[in-house]
């Protein structure tokens, strides 16, 4: 009875520490994939956009964040840590008065934000921001 | 989708002509991501507003493509450039095809 009891609980924390080793790379290349879907894999430099976003978040589901970059023609939000790490992305017509739009999103937990800026010139610039969850938005 | 949804809008009536103005929209809408389960564990399918566009006399502001990651009741904040007298024109893509429009006027003076 022991040691069933004792085997039992070893091949179920093994395949919790495999589980959990296998859940975070995966998340991070989701990121990873979107990100390079929206640059096309051109190099990205950090600089050059202001992304903010609070430092703690008590309530996942609605964050407040701004981002901002003089020159942008695109910007989008990606939360690292989401199920689906695209945000938004928000497109910069003739009239727009400045690069910089804010909005309200929901993050799952305690990760990181990161802004991606296309500029005028075809380049890219990247921002990113901590962001503490106190409790997540995305439900399930 | 379609009921219960209201969008609201915050512009200014007057302004100089050339000025920037700050524009607030918000529009109620449940924005359910496809990720949330119901009392028996099935997943809620997605049903979220997928795209917002602002445009002034013909001419784009702004064009944002939302994803599921957007909060419940979408909430924009941007700023325009008002060259002339005209119609601001706001609109909301639903994912069920639903389109939601407002306008708003601005006067130059």
């Amino acid at each position: 009875m022991n040691l069933t009891r004792r085997k039992l609980l070893a091949v179920g924390s093994g395949t919790l520490a495999f589980a959990s080793l296998a859940g975070l790379p995966a998340f991070a290349s989701l990121a990873d994939d979107a990100m390079a879907e929206f640059t096309g894999g051109a190099a990205v430099t950090d600089g050059g956009i202001d992304l903010t976003a609070p430092e703690i978040a008590e309530n996942g589901n609605t964050v407040p964040i701004a981002v901002s970059a003089e020159g942008a023609t695109e910007i989008m939000v990606f939360a690292t840590g989401n199920p689906t790490p695209k945000v938004a992305t928000f497109k910069f017509g003739p009239l727009s008065g400045s690069r910089s739009a804010s909005t309200r999103m929901r993050l799952a937990k305690t990760q990181d934000v990161v802004a991606i800026a296309k500029m005028e010139d075809g380049s890219f610039r990247r921002a990113s921001s901590t962001v503490k969850v106190t409790i997540g938005g995305c439900g399930g | 989708m379609a009921k219960g949804v209201k969008p609201r809008v915050k512009v200014p009536k007057k302004a100089e002509a050339g000025e920037v103005i700050t524009i607030k929209t918000l529009i109620s809408h449940k924005m359910e991501s496809g990720q949330r389960k119901d009392k028996e564990g099935k997943i809620i399918p997605r049903s979220i507003i997928n795209r917002f566009t602002a445009d002034f006399n013909g001419q784009n502001v702004i064009d944002v493509t939302l994803e599921p990651a957007i909060s419940t009741n979408p909430y924009f904040q941007f700023e325009a450039k008002v060259p002339e007298s005209g119609t601001f024109d706001f609109t909301w893509y639903d994912d069920d095809g639903s389109v939601y429009k407002e306008s708003k006027k601005i006067t130059i003076g």
